[in-house]
């Protein structure tokens, strides 16, 4: 009986303290399965050119959660089973993906025209977008993410293979990187990661 | 006189041999051969399960097709969290054994459609073996988003 005030008080403050802090979810961390890195990276910054041709930066994906990954569309095996999984990623999610977008990005402009990356990207998730750009601006948001790509010699008719990382980067919906997904990680572990992150509401 | 008779049982030897030892090709059965067909004239990966029934490895050396100008055989592999892919001379597959080429892993890159290829098409491809050998196989053409053969998967699956 005496205690009670007492604990109803503690209650208040504390309710006090999260609309202070605009959000409960920064006292607990979200469970994440994936690799963990929150604060270990830049948030997401970019200038770049989306598939219909307009230039496009980290703001106009502010308040979605992104899915970030390097590819190249001649890349006939690894890049197109990776944008099929993360398609069945997407479906799992169910009317929640629709606040995720895809970010493909193209390691090989010189060949990734918008219009090219449009068909591709399409063929896969509606909510894929293919980003291409000046070489510097790619290299930068590679490096950014300590990504790698290295382009092939040539063969003889002038074909070439860009060999490039396998990593995925999420990012919530204010930009900040916060799990890495490897092929050697479960699609259920990055199903699980994605939910978290979009059924939490929080922007961070 | 005994070096030409020498050469003769020799010869006789290889023919019989060679009579009793079938094609690499005629040992070999194909199935889940499928195609991901990627928009406009984008290079495609074929993918297939080659299985065995001979005493002895045989090993598959390239493919060729009359849909696509280029076909070759490529792997793809990780190295240090990197994606690479690079060109390989063959494939064996072991005696009483298969060769699975996956996503992935071992596939066979086709380049430059004569004609677009549509998911739901059938495309031809011609099997090398590296004794010469070929054999004929039907892949079915599959969306880009595909993540295998799908039912009804073609060469006689």
């Amino acid at each position: 009986m005496k205690c009670r005030p007492l604990l109803l008080t503690a209650t208040a403050l504390l309710l006090a303290a999260c609309m202070v802090l605009g959000g409960c979810q920064n006292a607990t961390p979200l469970p994440f399965r994936l690799t963990n890195v929150t604060g270990h990276m830049p948030p997401l910054e970019f200038s770049l050119t989306n598939d219909q041709g307009k230039p496009v930066s980290a703001a106009d994906y502010t308040g979605k959660v992104v899915v970030l990954y390097f590819g190249y569309t001649h890349c006939p095996d690894v890049c197109p089973l990776t944008m099929a999984h993360l398609h069945v990623v997407m479906q799992r999610l169910g009317a929640l993906a629709d606040g995720a977008r895809i970010l493909f990005v193209s390691v090989d402009p010189g060949r990734d025209t918008p219009a090219v990356l449009h068909a591709y990207v399409n063929a896969f998730d509606p909510r894929a977008v293919g980003l291409t750009g000046k070489p510097g601006d790619i290299e930068a948001l590679v490096k950014r993410y300590r990504s790698a790509f290295t382009r092939e010699p040539a063969s003889k008719d002038g074909s070439y293979e860009v060999s490039h990382s396998s990593a995925i980067y999420v990012f919530d919906r204010d930009g900040k990187p916060r799990v890495l997904f490897t092929p050697a990680d479960s699609l259920d572990d990055l199903v699980h990661d994605l939910h978290l992150l979009l059924s939490s509401g929080a922007h961070s | 006189m005994k070096s030409s008779f020498a050469t003769l049982s020799l010869l006789t030897g290889l023919l019989l041999a060679s009579a009793l030892h079938a094609t690499a090709a005629e040992h070999i059965r194909a199935s889940h051969a499928w195609i991901r067909v990627l928009p406009g004239d984008l290079p495609a990966g074929a993918y297939v399960t080659l299985a065995n029934d001979g005493d002895q490895a045989v090993a598959l050396s390239g493919a060729s097709s009359t849909a696509y100008a280029t076909v070759m055989l490529h792997r793809s592999s990780m190295q240090g969290g990197m994606s690479r892919m690079t060109m390989v001379d063959s494939l064996a597959v072991p005696a009483h054994g298969k060769a699975v080429l996956a996503p992935a892993g071992y596939h066979l890159m086709l380049m430059q459609p004569r004609s677009p290829v549509k998911p739901g098409d059938t495309v031809q491809l011609l099997l090398k073996f590296s004794d010469g050998s070929t054999l004929p196989a039907s892949f079915i053409a599959r969306p880009a988003d595909a993540l295998g053969a799908g039912d009804g998967s073609g060469a006689g699956h």
